[in-house]
Protein backbone atom coordinates (compact mmCIF):
# COMPACT_ATOMS: atom_id res chain seq x y z
CA UNK A 1 0.00 0.00 0.00
CA UNK A 2 3.02 2.30 -0.30
CA UNK A 3 2.38 5.61 -1.99
CA UNK A 4 4.34 8.49 -3.51
CA UNK A 5 3.42 12.00 -2.43
CA UNK A 6 5.35 15.10 -3.53
CA UNK A 7 8.51 13.05 -3.91
CA UNK A 8 8.07 11.31 -0.53
CA UNK A 9 7.72 7.54 -0.44
CA UNK A 10 5.22 6.67 2.28
CA UNK A 11 4.50 3.21 3.66
CA UNK A 12 0.73 3.69 3.39
CA UNK A 13 -1.67 6.55 2.58
CA UNK A 14 -2.78 7.36 6.16
CA UNK A 15 -1.37 10.46 7.87
CA UNK A 16 -2.72 12.70 10.65
CA UNK A 17 -4.56 16.00 10.36
CA UNK A 18 -2.55 18.89 11.79
CA UNK A 19 -3.37 19.54 15.44
CA UNK A 20 -5.00 16.19 16.09
CA UNK A 21 -2.05 14.14 17.37
CA UNK A 22 0.79 15.56 19.46
CA UNK A 23 3.58 12.98 19.41
CA UNK A 24 5.52 14.75 22.17
CA UNK A 25 2.53 14.67 24.54
CA UNK A 26 1.64 11.14 23.40
CA UNK A 27 5.14 10.00 24.34
CA UNK A 28 4.57 11.35 27.85
CA UNK A 29 1.34 9.34 28.10
CA UNK A 30 2.27 6.14 26.27
CA UNK A 31 6.05 6.03 26.47
CA UNK A 32 8.79 6.11 23.84
CA UNK A 33 7.76 2.85 22.15
CA UNK A 34 4.98 4.82 20.45
CA UNK A 35 7.46 6.82 18.40
CA UNK A 36 8.89 3.74 16.74
CA UNK A 37 5.41 2.47 15.98
CA UNK A 38 3.64 5.65 14.87
CA UNK A 39 0.10 5.18 13.49
CA UNK A 40 0.84 7.49 10.52
CA UNK A 41 3.04 7.20 7.42
CA UNK A 42 4.01 10.88 7.72
CA UNK A 43 3.61 13.18 10.69
CA UNK A 44 2.01 16.62 10.38
CA UNK A 45 2.90 18.83 13.33
CA UNK A 46 0.50 21.30 14.92
CA UNK A 47 0.30 24.77 13.40
CA UNK A 48 3.15 27.07 14.34
CA UNK A 49 3.18 30.84 14.01
CA UNK A 50 5.89 33.47 14.01
CA UNK A 51 5.35 34.35 17.66
CA UNK A 52 4.08 32.15 20.52
CA UNK A 53 0.32 31.96 21.05
CA UNK A 54 -1.43 30.97 24.29
CA UNK A 55 -4.60 29.84 22.55
CA UNK A 56 -8.21 30.70 23.29
CA UNK A 57 -9.76 31.00 26.77
CA UNK A 58 -11.70 27.90 27.85
CA UNK A 59 -14.17 26.35 27.31
CA UNK A 60 -12.65 25.16 24.05
CA UNK A 61 -14.79 22.13 23.24
CA UNK A 62 -18.42 21.28 22.59
CA UNK A 63 -19.76 17.83 21.74
CA UNK A 64 -22.33 17.62 18.96
CA UNK A 65 -24.27 14.87 17.25
CA UNK A 66 -21.51 12.74 15.66
CA UNK A 67 -18.83 15.32 16.15
CA UNK A 68 -17.41 18.20 18.11
CA UNK A 69 -16.81 21.92 17.86
CA UNK A 70 -13.36 23.09 18.87
CA UNK A 71 -12.07 26.56 19.51
CA UNK A 72 -8.48 25.93 20.50
CA UNK A 73 -6.91 29.04 18.99
CA UNK A 74 -3.67 27.50 17.71
CA UNK A 75 -1.63 27.57 20.94
CA UNK A 76 2.03 27.10 20.01
CA UNK A 77 5.48 28.10 21.16
CA UNK A 78 6.37 30.08 18.05
CA UNK A 79 8.68 29.12 15.21
CA UNK A 80 11.92 29.85 17.05
CA UNK A 81 11.15 27.50 19.97
CA UNK A 82 9.67 24.96 17.55
CA UNK A 83 12.98 24.75 15.71
CA UNK A 84 15.04 24.66 18.90
CA UNK A 85 12.96 22.33 21.07
CA UNK A 86 10.49 20.31 19.00
CA UNK A 87 12.29 19.73 15.72
CA UNK A 88 15.09 17.61 17.25
CA UNK A 89 12.41 15.33 18.71
CA UNK A 90 10.38 15.15 15.49
CA UNK A 91 13.59 14.33 13.64
CA UNK A 92 13.72 11.02 15.54
CA UNK A 93 10.37 9.91 14.12
CA UNK A 94 10.57 6.99 11.70
CA UNK A 95 8.38 8.87 9.17
CA UNK A 96 8.73 12.16 7.22
CA UNK A 97 7.77 15.39 8.99
CA UNK A 98 5.34 17.88 7.46
CA UNK A 99 5.48 21.22 9.29
CA UNK A 100 2.24 23.19 9.36
CA UNK A 101 2.62 26.98 9.49
CA UNK A 102 0.24 29.93 9.68
CA UNK A 103 0.49 33.70 9.51
CA UNK A 104 -1.99 36.56 9.74
CA UNK A 105 -0.66 38.07 6.51
CA UNK A 106 1.16 36.84 3.43
CA UNK A 107 4.33 38.52 4.68
CA UNK A 108 4.10 36.81 8.07
CA UNK A 109 3.35 33.43 6.51
CA UNK A 110 6.35 33.81 4.19
CA UNK A 111 8.53 34.71 7.18
CA UNK A 112 7.53 31.56 9.10
CA UNK A 113 7.94 29.42 5.99
CA UNK A 114 11.38 30.92 5.34
CA UNK A 115 12.41 30.12 8.91
CA UNK A 116 11.72 26.42 8.39
CA UNK A 117 12.59 26.26 4.69
CA UNK A 118 16.21 25.15 4.95
CA UNK A 119 15.84 22.59 7.75
CA UNK A 120 16.62 19.12 6.40
CA UNK A 121 14.50 17.48 9.15
CA UNK A 122 11.40 18.93 7.50
CA UNK A 123 10.17 17.01 4.46
CA UNK A 124 7.34 19.32 3.45
CA UNK A 125 5.52 22.47 4.54
CA UNK A 126 1.75 22.72 4.97
CA UNK A 127 0.17 26.19 4.92
CA UNK A 128 -2.76 26.85 7.21
CA UNK A 129 -4.67 29.58 5.36
CA UNK A 130 -7.68 29.57 7.69
CA UNK A 131 -6.48 32.70 9.49
CA UNK A 132 -8.95 35.58 9.19
CA UNK A 133 -7.89 38.64 7.23
CA UNK A 134 -8.13 41.47 9.79
CA UNK A 135 -9.57 43.88 7.21
CA UNK A 136 -12.24 41.65 5.63
CA UNK A 137 -12.96 39.10 8.37
CA UNK A 138 -12.76 36.38 5.72
CA UNK A 139 -10.19 33.61 5.96
CA UNK A 140 -7.09 34.36 3.87
CA UNK A 141 -7.74 31.11 2.05
CA UNK A 142 -11.41 31.86 1.36
CA UNK A 143 -10.77 34.34 -1.45
CA UNK A 144 -9.00 32.76 -4.47
CA UNK A 145 -7.08 35.91 -5.48
CA UNK A 146 -5.85 36.52 -1.95
CA UNK A 147 -4.91 32.86 -1.53
CA UNK A 148 -2.98 32.90 -4.79
CA UNK A 149 -0.98 35.95 -3.69
CA UNK A 150 -0.17 34.38 -0.32
CA UNK A 151 0.94 31.07 -1.80
CA UNK A 152 3.14 32.88 -4.34
CA UNK A 153 4.94 34.68 -1.51
CA UNK A 154 5.61 31.41 0.30
CA UNK A 155 6.54 29.58 -2.90
CA UNK A 156 9.26 32.17 -3.46
CA UNK A 157 11.00 31.34 -0.17
CA UNK A 158 11.11 27.55 -0.25
CA UNK A 159 11.85 24.71 -2.61
CA UNK A 160 10.32 22.17 -0.22
CA UNK A 161 7.07 20.47 -1.19
CA UNK A 162 4.28 22.93 -0.36
CA UNK A 163 0.87 21.65 0.74
CA UNK A 164 -1.94 24.19 1.02
CA UNK A 165 -4.56 23.28 3.64
CA UNK A 166 -7.71 24.73 2.11
CA UNK A 167 -10.52 26.21 4.16
CA UNK A 168 -13.98 24.71 3.59
CA UNK A 169 -15.59 28.00 4.68
CA UNK A 170 -15.65 29.47 1.19
CA UNK A 171 -18.02 29.78 -1.75
CA UNK A 172 -16.11 27.51 -4.13
CA UNK A 173 -13.35 25.38 -2.68
CA UNK A 174 -12.29 24.12 -6.12
CA UNK A 175 -11.58 27.70 -7.26
CA UNK A 176 -9.39 28.12 -4.18
CA UNK A 177 -7.58 24.87 -4.98
CA UNK A 178 -6.95 26.07 -8.54
CA UNK A 179 -5.59 29.35 -7.21
CA UNK A 180 -3.21 27.46 -4.90
CA UNK A 181 -2.07 25.26 -7.78
CA UNK A 182 -1.54 28.26 -10.07
CA UNK A 183 0.62 29.86 -7.37
CA UNK A 184 2.89 26.83 -7.21
CA UNK A 185 1.40 24.57 -4.52
CA UNK A 186 2.62 20.97 -4.83
CA UNK A 187 -0.50 19.57 -3.14
CA UNK A 188 -3.68 20.64 -1.40
CA UNK A 189 -5.26 19.22 1.74
CA UNK A 190 -8.88 19.42 2.86
CA UNK A 191 -11.18 19.77 4.64
CA UNK A 192 -10.40 21.89 7.65
CA UNK A 193 -13.19 22.31 10.25
CA UNK A 194 -16.49 23.93 9.31
CA UNK A 195 -17.24 27.20 11.12
CA UNK A 196 -19.64 26.50 13.97
CA UNK A 197 -21.14 27.94 17.13
CA UNK A 198 -22.40 26.33 20.34
CA UNK A 199 -24.72 27.99 22.84
CA UNK A 200 -24.45 27.71 26.60
CA UNK A 201 -27.01 25.14 27.77
CA UNK A 202 -28.12 27.22 30.77
CA UNK A 203 -27.66 30.79 29.64
CA UNK A 204 -30.26 31.71 27.02
CA UNK A 205 -28.38 32.42 23.83
CA UNK A 206 -24.93 33.10 25.30
CA UNK A 207 -22.01 31.54 23.45
CA UNK A 208 -20.45 28.51 25.11
CA UNK A 209 -16.95 28.60 23.65
CA UNK A 210 -14.53 31.07 25.18
CA UNK A 211 -13.69 32.54 21.77
CA UNK A 212 -17.34 32.67 20.67
CA UNK A 213 -17.07 30.36 17.69
CA UNK A 214 -15.10 27.36 16.53
CA UNK A 215 -14.94 24.61 13.94
CA UNK A 216 -16.96 21.43 13.54
CA UNK A 217 -15.21 18.10 12.95
CA UNK A 218 -15.97 14.40 13.20
CA UNK A 219 -18.26 12.08 11.24
CA UNK A 220 -20.87 14.88 11.06
CA UNK A 221 -18.75 16.49 8.30
CA UNK A 222 -17.78 13.33 6.39
CA UNK A 223 -20.21 13.86 3.48
CA UNK A 224 -19.09 17.47 3.13
CA UNK A 225 -15.47 16.32 2.98
CA UNK A 226 -16.29 13.78 0.28
CA UNK A 227 -18.05 16.44 -1.82
CA UNK A 228 -15.24 18.98 -1.47
CA UNK A 229 -12.44 16.46 -2.09
CA UNK A 230 -14.22 15.25 -5.24
CA UNK A 231 -14.80 18.82 -6.46
CA UNK A 232 -11.15 19.75 -5.91
CA UNK A 233 -9.68 16.55 -7.37
CA UNK A 234 -11.63 17.14 -10.59
CA UNK A 235 -10.15 20.59 -11.04
CA UNK A 236 -6.48 20.30 -10.04
CA UNK A 237 -3.68 18.00 -11.14
CA UNK A 238 -1.63 18.22 -7.94
CA UNK A 239 -2.21 15.48 -5.34
CA UNK A 240 -4.98 15.90 -2.78
CA UNK A 241 -4.86 14.99 0.92
CA UNK A 242 -8.43 14.14 1.89
CA UNK A 243 -9.77 14.32 5.41
CA UNK A 244 -12.93 15.02 7.35
CA UNK A 245 -14.75 12.71 9.72
CA UNK A 246 -13.28 9.44 8.54
CA UNK A 247 -13.44 6.65 11.11
CA UNK A 248 -12.88 3.43 9.19
CA UNK A 249 -10.96 2.03 6.23
CA UNK A 250 -14.13 2.21 4.14
CA UNK A 251 -14.32 5.96 4.68
CA UNK A 252 -10.68 6.28 3.66
CA UNK A 253 -11.41 4.26 0.53
CA UNK A 254 -14.27 6.65 -0.27
CA UNK A 255 -11.92 9.63 -0.13
CA UNK A 256 -9.36 7.83 -2.30
CA UNK A 257 -12.15 7.05 -4.80
CA UNK A 258 -13.03 10.75 -4.78
CA UNK A 259 -9.50 11.50 -5.93
CA UNK A 260 -7.38 11.79 -2.79
CA UNK A 261 -3.79 10.46 -2.82
CA UNK A 262 -3.41 10.51 0.96
CA UNK A 263 -6.02 10.60 3.67
CA UNK A 264 -5.68 12.08 7.14
CA UNK A 265 -7.22 10.92 10.39
CA UNK A 266 -8.18 13.69 12.79
CA UNK A 267 -10.98 13.63 15.33
CA UNK A 268 -11.13 9.82 15.35
CA UNK A 269 -7.67 9.79 16.95
CA UNK A 270 -9.23 11.56 19.95
CA UNK A 271 -11.64 8.64 20.41
CA UNK A 272 -9.12 5.97 19.52
CA UNK A 273 -5.41 6.88 19.79
CA UNK A 274 -4.54 4.01 17.44
CA UNK A 275 -7.13 5.03 14.82
CA UNK A 276 -4.50 5.78 12.16
CA UNK A 277 -3.07 2.29 12.36
CA UNK A 278 -6.53 0.71 12.36
CA UNK A 279 -7.71 2.75 9.36
CA UNK A 280 -4.54 1.86 7.41
CA UNK A 281 -5.04 -1.84 8.18
CA UNK A 282 -8.72 -1.78 7.23
CA UNK A 283 -7.90 0.12 4.04
CA UNK A 284 -5.24 -2.41 3.09
CA UNK A 285 -7.71 -5.25 3.67
CA UNK A 286 -10.31 -3.51 1.50
CA UNK A 287 -7.96 -2.75 -1.37
CA UNK A 288 -6.44 -6.21 -1.23
CA UNK A 289 -9.88 -7.77 -1.48
CA UNK A 290 -11.51 -5.70 -4.22
CA UNK A 291 -10.15 -4.88 -7.67
CA UNK A 292 -9.23 -1.23 -7.29
CA UNK A 293 -11.73 0.46 -5.01
CA UNK A 294 -9.19 2.88 -3.67
CA UNK A 295 -7.10 3.59 -6.75
CA UNK A 296 -6.47 7.32 -7.09
CA UNK A 297 -7.88 8.82 -10.25
CA UNK A 298 -4.95 11.21 -10.41
CA UNK A 299 -1.82 9.19 -9.81
CA UNK B 1 -1.65 -8.87 40.80
CA UNK B 2 -2.24 -6.82 37.73
CA UNK B 3 -1.87 -8.72 34.50
CA UNK B 4 0.29 -5.96 33.02
CA UNK B 5 3.57 -4.77 34.56
CA UNK B 6 3.79 -1.10 35.47
CA UNK B 7 6.09 0.97 33.27
CA UNK B 8 6.90 4.55 34.25
CA UNK B 9 7.84 7.50 32.08
CA UNK B 10 10.72 9.90 32.64
CA UNK B 11 8.57 12.08 34.90
CA UNK B 12 7.50 9.04 36.96
CA UNK B 13 3.92 8.62 35.79
CA UNK B 14 2.53 5.18 35.02
CA UNK B 15 2.48 4.84 31.23
CA UNK B 16 -0.64 3.70 29.41
CA UNK B 17 -0.50 0.91 26.84
CA UNK B 18 -0.86 2.66 23.46
CA UNK B 19 -4.39 2.81 22.11
CA UNK B 20 -7.76 1.85 23.49
CA UNK B 21 -8.44 -1.64 24.80
CA UNK B 22 -11.48 -3.63 25.80
CA UNK B 23 -12.50 -4.07 29.41
CA UNK B 24 -15.54 -5.86 30.79
CA UNK B 25 -18.05 -4.86 33.43
CA UNK B 26 -17.69 -7.15 36.44
CA UNK B 27 -20.33 -5.50 38.61
CA UNK B 28 -22.40 -2.36 39.03
CA UNK B 29 -23.95 -1.12 42.24
CA UNK B 30 -26.14 1.88 42.94
CA UNK B 31 -25.26 3.69 46.15
CA UNK B 32 -27.48 6.69 46.77
CA UNK B 33 -27.03 9.10 43.88
CA UNK B 34 -24.00 7.30 42.47
CA UNK B 35 -23.22 4.15 40.52
CA UNK B 36 -20.13 2.13 41.41
CA UNK B 37 -18.66 0.34 38.43
CA UNK B 38 -16.09 -2.46 38.60
CA UNK B 39 -14.22 -3.36 35.40
CA UNK B 40 -11.96 -6.27 34.54
CA UNK B 41 -9.12 -4.53 32.71
CA UNK B 42 -6.70 -7.40 32.25
CA UNK B 43 -4.59 -5.54 29.68
CA UNK B 44 -4.06 -2.43 31.80
CA UNK B 45 -1.42 -1.67 34.47
CA UNK B 46 -2.17 -0.52 38.00
CA UNK B 47 -2.77 3.24 38.05
CA UNK B 48 -1.36 5.75 40.51
CA UNK B 49 -3.93 7.64 42.62
CA UNK B 50 -5.07 10.72 40.69
CA UNK B 51 -4.42 9.29 37.25
CA UNK B 52 -7.44 8.77 35.00
CA UNK B 53 -8.88 6.65 32.20
CA UNK B 54 -10.91 7.53 29.12
CA UNK B 55 -14.04 5.38 28.97
CA UNK B 56 -16.63 4.70 26.26
CA UNK B 57 -19.01 1.81 25.86
CA UNK B 58 -18.41 -0.44 22.84
CA UNK B 59 -22.16 -0.64 22.18
CA UNK B 60 -24.62 2.24 22.26
CA UNK B 61 -22.11 5.11 22.50
CA UNK B 62 -23.89 7.78 20.48
CA UNK B 63 -27.34 6.32 20.99
CA UNK B 64 -28.51 8.88 23.54
CA UNK B 65 -30.21 12.27 23.35
CA UNK B 66 -28.89 14.34 20.41
CA UNK B 67 -27.00 11.23 19.16
CA UNK B 68 -24.53 11.65 22.00
CA UNK B 69 -22.15 10.76 23.60
CA UNK B 70 -19.56 10.98 20.85
CA UNK B 71 -16.28 11.44 22.71
CA UNK B 72 -14.95 9.16 25.48
CA UNK B 73 -15.25 10.45 29.05
CA UNK B 74 -12.48 10.90 31.62
CA UNK B 75 -12.78 9.22 35.04
CA UNK B 76 -10.27 8.80 37.83
CA UNK B 77 -10.61 5.38 39.47
CA UNK B 78 -11.16 4.97 43.20
CA UNK B 79 -9.26 1.71 43.03
CA UNK B 80 -6.89 -0.02 40.62
CA UNK B 81 -5.39 -3.41 41.40
CA UNK B 82 -5.18 -6.96 40.20
CA UNK B 83 -6.33 -6.03 36.71
CA UNK B 84 -9.52 -4.46 38.05
CA UNK B 85 -10.66 -0.84 38.06
CA UNK B 86 -13.31 0.73 40.28
CA UNK B 87 -15.11 3.90 39.18
CA UNK B 88 -17.85 6.08 40.63
CA UNK B 89 -20.34 7.77 38.32
CA UNK B 90 -23.27 10.12 38.55
CA UNK B 91 -25.83 10.24 35.75
CA UNK B 92 -25.63 13.92 34.81
CA UNK B 93 -25.30 13.89 31.00
CA UNK B 94 -25.27 11.66 27.92
CA UNK B 95 -21.91 10.04 28.72
CA UNK B 96 -22.57 9.23 32.36
CA UNK B 97 -26.15 8.26 31.47
CA UNK B 98 -24.92 5.52 29.15
CA UNK B 99 -22.20 4.39 31.56
CA UNK B 100 -24.70 4.30 34.45
CA UNK B 101 -26.85 1.88 32.43
CA UNK B 102 -24.03 -0.65 31.96
CA UNK B 103 -24.78 -4.26 32.83
CA UNK B 104 -22.45 -7.01 33.96
CA UNK B 105 -20.54 -8.48 31.01
CA UNK B 106 -20.84 -5.42 28.75
CA UNK B 107 -17.66 -4.17 27.06
CA UNK B 108 -15.98 -0.78 27.30
CA UNK B 109 -13.15 0.94 25.45
CA UNK B 110 -10.53 2.00 27.96
CA UNK B 111 -7.44 4.16 27.46
CA UNK B 112 -5.17 4.74 30.43
CA UNK B 113 -3.90 5.26 33.02
CA UNK B 114 -3.31 8.83 31.84
CA UNK B 115 -1.94 12.01 33.33
CA UNK B 116 0.05 12.72 36.48
CA UNK B 117 -1.24 11.57 39.88
CA UNK B 118 -0.80 12.85 43.43
CA UNK B 119 2.70 13.13 44.82
CA UNK B 120 4.28 13.86 48.17
CA UNK B 121 5.95 17.28 48.32
CA UNK B 122 8.77 15.97 50.50
CA UNK B 123 12.08 16.98 48.99
CA UNK B 124 13.47 13.48 49.56
CA UNK B 125 11.04 12.31 46.90
CA UNK B 126 12.17 14.84 44.32
CA UNK B 127 13.20 13.25 41.09
CA UNK B 128 11.81 9.89 42.02
CA UNK B 129 8.69 8.24 40.82
CA UNK B 130 5.41 9.52 42.23
CA UNK B 131 4.88 7.46 45.30
CA UNK B 132 1.24 6.62 44.75
CA UNK B 133 0.05 3.19 43.84
CA UNK B 134 2.04 0.95 46.15
CA UNK B 135 3.12 2.25 49.57
CA UNK B 136 4.48 5.77 49.72
CA UNK B 137 7.04 6.45 52.41
CA UNK B 138 5.43 9.39 54.15
CA UNK B 139 8.62 10.78 55.64
CA UNK B 140 7.34 14.20 56.63
CA UNK B 141 5.67 14.75 59.98
CA UNK B 142 3.03 16.89 58.28
CA UNK B 143 -0.57 15.85 58.34
CA UNK B 144 -2.30 15.31 55.00
CA UNK B 145 -5.77 16.81 54.68
CA UNK B 146 -7.70 15.20 51.84
CA UNK B 147 -10.72 17.10 50.60
CA UNK B 148 -13.34 15.60 48.28
CA UNK B 149 -16.44 17.22 46.84
CA UNK B 150 -19.14 14.96 45.39
CA UNK B 151 -17.98 13.17 42.27
CA UNK B 152 -14.40 14.18 43.16
CA UNK B 153 -14.33 11.42 45.78
CA UNK B 154 -12.66 8.57 43.78
CA UNK B 155 -9.05 9.83 43.43
CA UNK B 156 -9.17 11.08 47.04
CA UNK B 157 -10.19 7.59 48.19
CA UNK B 158 -7.36 6.06 46.14
CA UNK B 159 -4.82 8.53 47.57
CA UNK B 160 -6.01 8.11 51.16
CA UNK B 161 -5.57 4.34 50.86
CA UNK B 162 -2.07 4.77 49.43
CA UNK B 163 -1.13 7.15 52.24
CA UNK B 164 -2.61 4.87 54.89
CA UNK B 165 -0.55 1.97 53.56
CA UNK B 166 2.57 4.10 53.72
CA UNK B 167 4.47 4.60 56.93
CA UNK B 168 3.64 7.42 59.30
CA UNK B 169 0.91 9.12 57.36
CA UNK B 170 -1.62 11.02 59.40
CA UNK B 171 -4.60 11.59 57.15
CA UNK B 172 -7.69 13.73 57.71
CA UNK B 173 -10.54 13.14 55.30
CA UNK B 174 -13.04 15.93 54.60
CA UNK B 175 -15.99 14.98 52.41
CA UNK B 176 -18.61 17.31 50.96
CA UNK B 177 -21.83 16.40 49.16
CA UNK B 178 -24.96 18.12 47.91
CA UNK B 179 -27.26 16.18 50.25
CA UNK B 180 -27.66 12.97 52.23
CA UNK B 181 -28.50 10.91 49.11
CA UNK B 182 -25.13 11.82 47.64
CA UNK B 183 -23.38 11.39 51.01
CA UNK B 184 -24.57 7.79 51.31
CA UNK B 185 -21.46 6.62 49.42
CA UNK B 186 -19.30 8.00 52.24
CA UNK B 187 -20.89 5.78 54.93
CA UNK B 188 -17.88 3.45 54.99
CA UNK B 189 -15.41 6.26 55.75
CA UNK B 190 -15.97 6.25 59.49
CA UNK B 191 -13.23 8.68 60.42
CA UNK B 192 -14.17 11.31 57.85
CA UNK B 193 -15.73 14.70 58.53
CA UNK B 194 -18.84 15.27 56.46
CA UNK B 195 -20.56 18.36 55.09
CA UNK B 196 -23.66 18.70 52.95
CA UNK B 197 -24.96 21.79 51.18
CA UNK B 198 -28.45 21.31 52.63
CA UNK B 199 -27.40 20.04 56.04
CA UNK B 200 -29.17 16.71 55.60
CA UNK B 201 -25.99 14.97 56.79
CA UNK B 202 -23.01 16.29 58.74
CA UNK B 203 -22.02 19.95 58.78
CA UNK B 204 -24.43 22.22 56.93
CA UNK B 205 -22.39 24.11 54.35
CA UNK B 206 -19.39 23.63 52.11
CA UNK B 207 -16.56 21.19 52.72
CA UNK B 208 -14.17 24.11 52.22
CA UNK B 209 -15.49 25.52 55.52
CA UNK B 210 -14.27 22.34 57.20
CA UNK B 211 -10.92 22.80 55.48
CA UNK B 212 -10.66 26.38 56.64
CA UNK B 213 -11.23 25.29 60.25
CA UNK B 214 -8.63 22.51 59.97
CA UNK B 215 -6.02 24.83 58.48
CA UNK B 216 -6.66 27.42 61.20
CA UNK B 217 -5.76 24.71 63.73
CA UNK B 218 -2.85 23.23 61.77
CA UNK B 219 -1.18 25.57 59.29
CA UNK B 220 1.56 22.99 58.60
CA UNK B 221 -0.75 20.49 56.94
CA UNK B 222 -0.60 19.42 53.31
CA UNK B 223 -3.78 19.60 51.24
CA UNK B 224 -5.00 17.29 48.48
CA UNK B 225 -8.36 18.00 46.86
CA UNK B 226 -10.70 16.88 44.10
CA UNK B 227 -14.17 18.13 43.32
CA UNK B 228 -16.17 20.55 41.19
CA UNK B 229 -14.43 23.59 39.68
CA UNK B 230 -15.85 26.15 42.14
CA UNK B 231 -14.81 23.98 45.12
CA UNK B 232 -11.28 23.56 43.79
CA UNK B 233 -11.08 27.28 43.08
CA UNK B 234 -12.01 27.91 46.73
CA UNK B 235 -9.32 25.45 47.89
CA UNK B 236 -6.79 27.07 45.55
CA UNK B 237 -7.56 30.58 46.78
CA UNK B 238 -7.50 29.52 50.45
CA UNK B 239 -4.28 27.48 50.37
CA UNK B 240 -2.46 29.95 48.13
CA UNK B 241 -3.34 32.82 50.46
CA UNK B 242 -2.07 30.81 53.45
CA UNK B 243 1.02 29.54 51.63
CA UNK B 244 0.02 25.93 52.25
CA UNK B 245 1.09 23.36 49.66
CA UNK B 246 -1.92 21.91 47.91
CA UNK B 247 -2.41 19.54 45.01
CA UNK B 248 -5.67 19.73 43.09
CA UNK B 249 -7.00 16.91 40.90
CA UNK B 250 -8.69 18.89 38.13
CA UNK B 251 -11.55 17.93 35.90
CA UNK B 252 -12.14 19.29 32.42
CA UNK B 253 -14.05 18.44 29.32
CA UNK B 254 -11.51 16.80 27.03
CA UNK B 255 -11.73 15.04 23.70
CA UNK B 256 -8.70 12.76 23.87
CA UNK B 257 -7.03 12.55 27.31
CA UNK B 258 -3.47 12.32 25.90
CA UNK B 259 -2.53 15.84 24.85
CA UNK B 260 -3.78 15.75 21.27
CA UNK B 261 -6.79 18.07 21.28
CA UNK B 262 -5.66 20.96 23.54
CA UNK B 263 -9.29 21.24 24.70
CA UNK B 264 -8.69 20.96 28.46
CA UNK B 265 -6.90 24.26 29.02
CA UNK B 266 -6.42 25.56 32.56
CA UNK B 267 -4.94 29.06 33.11
CA UNK B 268 -1.52 29.22 34.80
CA UNK B 269 -0.39 31.78 37.36
CA UNK B 270 2.67 32.39 35.20
CA UNK B 271 0.46 33.11 32.16
CA UNK B 272 -0.70 30.88 29.35
CA UNK B 273 -2.43 27.55 29.77
CA UNK B 274 -1.62 23.98 30.76
CA UNK B 275 -3.37 20.86 29.50
CA UNK B 276 -5.25 19.12 32.32
CA UNK B 277 -4.75 15.74 30.64
CA UNK B 278 -0.94 15.66 30.32
CA UNK B 279 0.26 18.46 32.63
CA UNK B 280 -2.34 17.35 35.22
CA UNK B 281 -4.89 16.26 36.18
CA UNK B 282 -3.14 16.72 39.54
CA UNK B 283 -1.51 20.15 39.66
CA UNK B 284 0.00 22.34 42.34
CA UNK B 285 -2.60 24.91 43.40
CA UNK B 286 0.01 27.67 43.45
CA UNK B 287 0.78 27.07 39.76
CA UNK B 288 -2.77 27.92 38.69
CA UNK B 289 -4.26 31.34 37.99
CA UNK B 290 -7.75 29.97 38.66
CA UNK B 291 -9.72 26.76 38.36
CA UNK B 292 -12.31 27.11 35.57
CA UNK B 293 -15.91 26.39 36.55
CA UNK B 294 -16.31 23.96 33.61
Amino acid sequence: MSVSFCGLELAHPVINGSGTFDVIAAERAFGPALLADLPFSAYVSKTITLRPRAGNPPPRLWETAAGMVNSIGLPNKGVEAYLAEDLPRYAKLPVPLITNVMGATGAELAEVAAAVADRPEIAAIELNVSCPNVATGLDIGAVPSELEAVVRRVRAVTAKPLVVKLTPNTADVALCAQAAEAAGADAVSLINTLRAVALHPDAGGARWLGAGQGGLSGPAIRSVALAQVAAVAERVSVPVVGMGGLQRGAHAADLLSAGATLIAVGTESFRDPGAGKRVARELAELTGRATHPGAPRHP
Amino acid sequence: MSAVPVARGEDGRVLAPFGRRRALVVSTRKVGAYVLLELADRDGPQADPGQFHMLATVQGWGAGVDERPFLPRAFSPMGSSGGHLWFMLEDVGPGTHRLSALKKGEALWVTGPLGAGFTLPDASNAGEAPSGGASPAFTGARRAILVAGGIGLPPIVAWSRALAEGAGAEVTLLLGFRDAAHAQVAASFTGAQLATDDGSAGHRGYVTELLEAELARDPHALVYACGPGPMLEAVRALTTALGIPAQLALESGMACGYGACFGCAVPLAAGGYARVCVDGPVMEAAALAAVPAH
